[in-house]
This record gives structure tokens, sequence and C-alpha cells, in this order.
């Protein structure tokens, strides 16, 4: 069961999510140790695989270092969910095959400790503590078969 | 309907007569910048994936920036795979260091942008040739890797904004303080996928340099892409400077193109802004905040280390000690020798700052410049978010090259104006 960090924030950039003084690697494990670093110092040791990381509008705004997918990814964090993202960050989520949750209203509806379970297919997240079905909007067609071909290059690859 | 000159170029890039914002499209790139952060990791998924084809050699630019001269081991070795790739693939336009220079002022100083082209380019800040007329944006490495093997990306065709620039600018006021006025009216999601296309007559008061500090921040506000229509000012910068193709194709917007925001910024009433940490809408006048402390000053990056501004900053700095840590960093090696040749390294030099070699260096946290807990930074650059120079607790506050000069000389956010 994953459960949520829920951060009660718009506009969480990159620079929080891997801060450019680690850029000069693009390790994904070393990138991964810290992950969410100049947000929550903390993050990385409350952290379990599959986790679930809430947050207001505009996440992921600023650079378009893909770096900060990578250290969620390596971080091995289930899911992203923000009331909106930052369209560079989206787009790259979807190139590294990692399913953006965008959901309006998921600071109302998700508290920090929640136990979720997400259904990416039927577009529905469960949230077992409060009980709670939430719907979020799918990802379109075209995004989806790049996420489940596990990222852009492979999607190209597997085209060709 | 009619169309945004941003619908123009995707649709002339997609090969269709007409698109809709909303619509996707495949487009084909015709420019593609390249640096030491983003490129290096493309690099390696193109290998690592067995798609070795670069699709166009002519249509790549290179240029080391964020961390060079290598700033540790790990970037040195980031640098090694860019090199060794770039000479690789025999890139013609490989700009090493010495050549090498911050992307987003030195593609346009070297003659790499082009209007009406379709340019991408590992970095955020891509959005700022749209100065040129152009569309331009920033991806992540990913797709970067596709751009490069392929030639193709997806695009969602973007809404636009419209902002229409009138009046006139008043002393001490620039660009940049336009910019900043506009994020702080529209916020840093303000814009977020759309296109932000500046219009109106104090456009033709502002050289390439000043629109460029401009487009530069679209991204700032969350814009997808910002863009300034071509004009004499456009042609007069063209001329005699591209290289390699040298024709290009003039779009602009329609009388009835639709926007989904319009809105007015009237130059004369502006006065010089500072943003406030840690957010670039976080903008105050200066009558609001002068006065307040500050550690550092850093004039340079690809907002405010043209040129242009190293005269602006110098013009003020001349004749005055600064009182904090100043530091200069011309954007280009072209820069840097103006900056030497007009005697503006010599102005800086008098006055104790000090003038490095072109890089991203602090602008990004990176190196040259970094702050300390609890320190505060004027800075012309164009993100203030948290730790962005260094510390999580440091703040920057972004400013014209004016505001910042002044600052500098009195150690507090201070008003150019006293000193035009
Ligand atoms: S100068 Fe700063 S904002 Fe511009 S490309 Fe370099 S790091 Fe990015």
């Amino acid at each position: 069961m994953a459960k949520a960090h829920v951060y009660k924030r718009d506009h969480v950039n990159t620079d929080e999510i891997i801060p450019a003084r680690y850029l000069n690697t693009d390790d994904v494990a070393e990138l991964a140790t810290h992950c969410m670093e100049d947000l929550d110092t903390e993050f990385m040791a409350k952290h379990q695989p599959d986790d679930v990381i809430v947050c207001g509008d505009d996440f992921g705004c600023g650079s378009s270092r893909e770096h900060a997918v990578w250290a969620i990814q390596g971080a091995k964090v289930g899911a992203v969910i923000a009331h909106s993202f930052a369209r560079i960050f989206y787009r790259n989520c979807i190139n590294c095959g990692f399913y953006p949750i965008e959901l309006h209203g998921a600071l109302d509806k998700i508290n920090d400790g929640d136990e979720l379970k997400i259904d990416y297919k039927a577009g529905t997240i469960d949230n077992k503590t409060q009980g709670m079905k939430i719907e979020f909007t799918p990802l379109p067609d075209f995004a989806l078969e790049i996420v489940n071909d596990g990222g852009l290059l492979e999607h190209i690859k597997n085209k060709k | 309907m009619g169309m945004t000159i941003t619908e123009k170029i995707l649709a002339r890039a997609a090969g269709k007569t007409s698109v809709q914002a909303g619509e996707l499209v495949n487009a084909n790139v015709d420019m593609i910048m390249c640096h030491d952060v983003t490129t290096p990791p493309a690099i390696s998924m193109l290998k690592e994936k067995g798609i070795d084809k670069v699709f166009d050699p002519e249509k790549i630019v290179v240029t080391p920036d964020h961390f060079q001269p290598a700033k540790d081991i790990k970037s040195a070795e980031l640098h090694k795979r860019l090199d060794s790739w770039a000479k690789e693939k025999k890139l013609p336009y490989y700009y090493k260091l010495g050549r090498a220079g911050v992307c987003h002022a030195l593609l346009p100083e070297q003659g790499h942008i082009r209007p009406g082209e379709v340019i991408v380019g590992g970095d955020s800040h891509t959005c700022t040739y749209g100065a040129f007329g152009a569309f331009s944006t920033g991806i992540g490495s990913t797709d970067l890797a596709a751009a490069i093997a392929t030639g193709v990306l997806w695009f969602k065709v973007p809404t636009s904004m419209k902002f229409t620039l009138n009046g006139s600018f008043g002393k001490g006021v620039y660009s940049k303080d336009v910019i900043l006025e506009v994020i702080r009216r529209i916020g840093t999601d303000g814009a977020l996928y759309r296109a932000m296309e500046f219009v109106g007559p104090a456009l033709k008061e502002m050289t390439m340099e000043a629109r460029m500090t401009i487009t530069n921040m679209a991204i700032e506000a969350g814009g997808k892409n910002g863009v300034i229509g071509f004009d004499e000012t456009t042609k007069a910068y063209l001329d005699g400077r591209l290289k390699g193709k040298t024709d290009y194709t003039v779009f602009e917007s329609d009388a009835d193109a639709e926007y989904v925001h319009e809105d007015t910024i009237d130059c004369s009433a502006l006065e010089p802004m500072v943003a406030f940490p840690n957010l670039p809408s976080n903008g105050k006048t200066i009558g609001e905040c002068a006065g307040e402390a500050m550690d550092q000053c850093y004039i340079g990056s690809c907002t405010n280390g043209r040129i242009e501004d190293l005269r602006i900053a110098a013009g003020i700095i001349k004749g005055n000690e600064v009182a904090i840590r100043t530091i200069v960093v011309p954007a280009t090696p072209e820069i840097w020798k103006q900056a030497i040749d007009e005697g503006l390294a010599e102005i800086f030099y008098d006055a104790g700052c000090v003038v490095s070699a072109p890089t991203c260096g602090a602008c990004l946290g990176g190196f040259m410049g970094i702050l300390a807990e609890g320190e505060k930074c004027v800075s012309t650059t164009n993100r203030n978010f948290v730790g962005r120079m260094g510390h999580p607790k440091s703040g920057v506050y972004l400013a014209s090259p004016a505001t910042a000069a002044a600052s500098a000389v009195e150690g507090k956010l201070a008003d150019p104006r006293n000193y035009l």
C-alpha cells in the first residue's frame, strides 16, 4: 500500500526536487539520494518505495532538467499527484514512462499519511484511510502509448 | 479565423496550411541547442537504445556553459562525454572552451537563430530565441535525444496570450522591468502551456538584446514560448551574422487571430522592479523595497549578461566603489572581449568587482558565487527559487543590470535613477 506524502504547496520547482548542485551527474541512483532535498530534507528518510507525493499547482516548474524525473523514479516514488504540472516536467514524465496524475483539489482529498491505491487504467485513486474513491482524468491515448512503451525512445524504436 | 505567429510557424513545420490551438502536431525541428547538463544524458540514452544517428549535424549547436570551465571532476566527465560525441559526430557548430558561452546568449550572437523556425533546446530558457520571431521552447533530455535522432517532435499547439507594450521607457527602466511586471501580474503559472506574444510600439525602443530579456523569462510565467514579431531591428541584427542558411521566412499574426488573454503594459508608467525570493512573480517596485541590505551582486546570465547589460551596469558603477561582493559574468567570449575593449572591465575592476570568464556559474548555484546560509544576492538572472544560487536559506532578488549595479554601490537595494 502506498502512503501519501502531502506538501501543501504550489510551484514546487525542479531546484527543490533535485538541486542544481547535484546536476554534475546523471547517475540515477545518486540523484535519487537527493530527491526532494530542498523541499524536505527528511523526504528520503521517511519515504518507502511506491509512496506517493501530493502537491498543489504547477508541480515541477523551472528548469527543464529531466534529472528531476529521474530522481523521483530512482527514489521509487510510486506516483506524483498534483493539481497541475509545469509543462516541461509533465512532458519529461511521459517521455520517461512515468505517469503524472493531474487531480484538481488533490490537497482537499488526500491528507499526509493517507493510504492510497491507484488504478491507472480506470483513472481512480482509492483513498483507503478516508474510505473515498477519487477519479482523475487519464492521460490522453498518445501519451499513454508512450508511457506504456516505457518512454519516448522505446516508443520511437517500437514504431520503426 | 486568423492564426497567431506561433500557430503559423508550427503549421509550416508540420507541413500544414493551418493549425489550431490544442491540436497535436509532429513538427520538423530546424535547430537544436545542446549544453553540458542535459545533453550528455541524451547521448547516453541514444547509445543505450542503439540509436546512433544524428538527423542533421548542421542543425545542432553545442556549447558547454553551465559548469564550464569544469568546476569539478563530475562536471569534467560531463564535458568529456559532450566533447567526444560532438567530435565523433563531426558537428560543425561545436563551441569549445574559449569560444563557448552561455547558450542563449551565444546562439543568437553567433548567427544560429532564424525567424520562422522551430528551435528546441535542452534548457528551459530556450524560449529566449522567440525574440527573433521563431517558435522556440525548452525540452528535457529524452525529447532532446529524440530530436537529435529524428529531427521531429510532437507539440500541442499552444493558445496565445497577447501583451501590448505601450509608451516609452523612462530613465532607469528597462525590458527586465517589463517582464518582471508581466510575471507579477499573471503569476508563475499564468502562461502555463501558452504562448506569450509581445507586441506594441515600445518594442521599437528595444534592441534585440533587450527583447531577448523579455522572451527569456516567458518560462518564468510557465509559458511554452515567448515570441516577438520580426521588424527592422531584427533584420539589422541578423544581416551578415547568420551562419549556414541565410534565408528565412517571416511570419506575423493575423489581425483576427485568437488570444485567450490580452493585457497592456504602459512602459512610461513602469518603475524599476525587484522580484523577491522565492518566486519571479514576487515583484515590488524599487520604491517599495529600496534599502533592503544585500550581501552580493551578480551581473550575468542568459537574461542580462550581454554587452548592453554590462554597459548599463558599468555606467552606474563607474567612479564608485562597490559595497558588496560583485561578480560580473560576460555571457560569451565575444562579450568578454568587448567588455575589455570598451574599458568596461577596467571600470568594474576599479570599483572592486570581479569579472569572470563566460559561464552560467552561480546563476543556477553551480559555482563562481555561491551564497551561504542567510545571504542575499541582487541578481540580473531570471529565477529566484529556493536555493537557486546556493544555500536553501539564501535569497535571490531579481533586477535589471541598472538596479543591480546601483544596489552593488550602496550594498542595499537601490534606485538606479539616482545614478543616471
Ligand atoms: S544563465 Fe542561468 S538561466 Fe541561463 S541557461 Fe545558464 S543556468 Fe540557465
